[in-house]
């Protein structure tokens, strides 16, 4: 009893937390924490969703100034057929539990978003090569795992394919290549490429 | 001095009305259309999407681009097209070697890399649509350097 008494608010909320119901019915308690399980589960997902969305992505400025112009222009998001892949499509992946891990992992991007790391476009610009090869490396890591939740090795026609494109991609299918090995730059502008590929940049006298 | 002006003034004005303005009667190669009138809006051409490199017509035609390039970059970030194009990639990507001349100055000194003024291709080198010619030639390739 004297315990009780030296307890505080916290702390009473704590046992009472811990100690058997003596009023509500175990069904009742079983009901009400389902319910209340979904709801919380829905909100959670939903919540989640919501930040996974392209007005999402694009409500900070630093992606609407930047990279989000620079994709407008480019295949991935007018094309022939109609189809769109917007930002969440290409940079956070399908299955849930990767997909809660990249979530996590983009509480550096709200980190930085303070800081005001890219605010700029010429601080931007000034990171982009950086940048470029995070996205890189993780595509390299993953076999390009959102790039093939719509275009699949297995599932192309070559006989459909042009010139250029049958011969790369049989031979990178034979080879293990995955796709952003080719395909950089194919939805933002490349970074400065001069220490990436020297090959491909304007040559210094 | 200003009788002398007004002298010229007029008979600049005696002139223009002389000349009446033919413009009716030219046709330009895209049709004759009255000002008030819509101008039929001419066909969309689409580039050929990929083919086998084209014959050169001419000595020191730079070559045509049997491809579609649209997006390619080419800045001074980075060359989509020497991405397959250069001494590096052009085995690997099955594609036409970068000429030599392309890494030489003005002044004939030859560069490490690809020079500034060779860099940016399109300048010289052009992909293609299925377009008639507007106006008919009698051109020949030169049967030297084409296989036609």
């Amino acid at each position: 009893m004297t315990d009780e008494n030296n307890c505080g608010l916290v702390c009473k909320l704590w046992r009472t937390l811990w100690r058997p119901s003596v009023r509500y019915s175990l069904g009742t308690l079983l009901i009400v924490g389902f319910v209340a399980g979904i709801i919380f589960w829905g909100g959670f997902n939903t919540a989640m969703e919501l930040s996974n969305t392209e007005t999402f992505c694009i409500s900070c400025h630093e992606m609407e100034e930047n990279v989000y112009r620079e994709y407008k222009n480019t295949v991935h998001y007018t094309n022939r057929t109609g189809v769109r892949a917007t930002c969440p499509d290409c940079h956070v992946p399908k299955e849930w539990h990767h997909k809660v891990v990249r979530k996590i992992q983009a509480s550096n991007e709200l980190l930085h978003k303070a800081l005001g790391s890219i605010d700029t476009p010429e601080k931007f610009e000034a990171k982009r090569l950086q940048l470029a090869q995070h996205v890189w490396s993780v595509m390299k890591e993953t076999d390009s795992r959102e790039c093939r939740n719509c275009h699949n090795y297995e599932y192309m026609d070559f006989t459909e394919q042009g010139r250029r494109a049958v011969n790369q991609h049989s031979h990178g299918l034979n080879e293990g290549k995955t796709c952003i090995d080719c395909h950089k730059g194919i939805a933002h502008q490349l970074p400065d490429m001069r220490t990436v590929d020297p090959s491909a940049v304007v040559g210094e006298k | 001095m200003i009788r002398k002006t007004i002298s010229t003034l007029l008979l600049l004005a005696a002139t223009s009305l002389a000349l009446p303005v033919t413009s009716a009667e030219v046709t330009s190669l895209r049709g004759a259309t009255e000002l008030n009138e819509d101008s039929a809006v001419p066909e969309q051409k689409i580039y050929n999407k990929d083919g086998e490199p084209i014959s050169r017509d001419y000595v020191q035609q730079p070559p045509l681009i049997p491809h579609k390039i649209d997006n390619y970059q080419v800045n001074l970030k980075s060359n989509k097209c020497l991405s397959c194009h250069s001494w590096k990639h052009y085995r690997e990507a099955g594609a036409t070697k970068i000429s030599q001349t392309h890494f030489e100055d003005r002044e004939s000194n030859v560069l490490a890399n690809v020079s500034a003024r060779r860099y940016f291709c399109t300048q010289c080198h052009v992909p293609q649509v299925n377009a008639k010619p507007l106006v008919d030639n009698t051109f020949q390739p030169i049967t030297a350097i084409s296989d036609e």
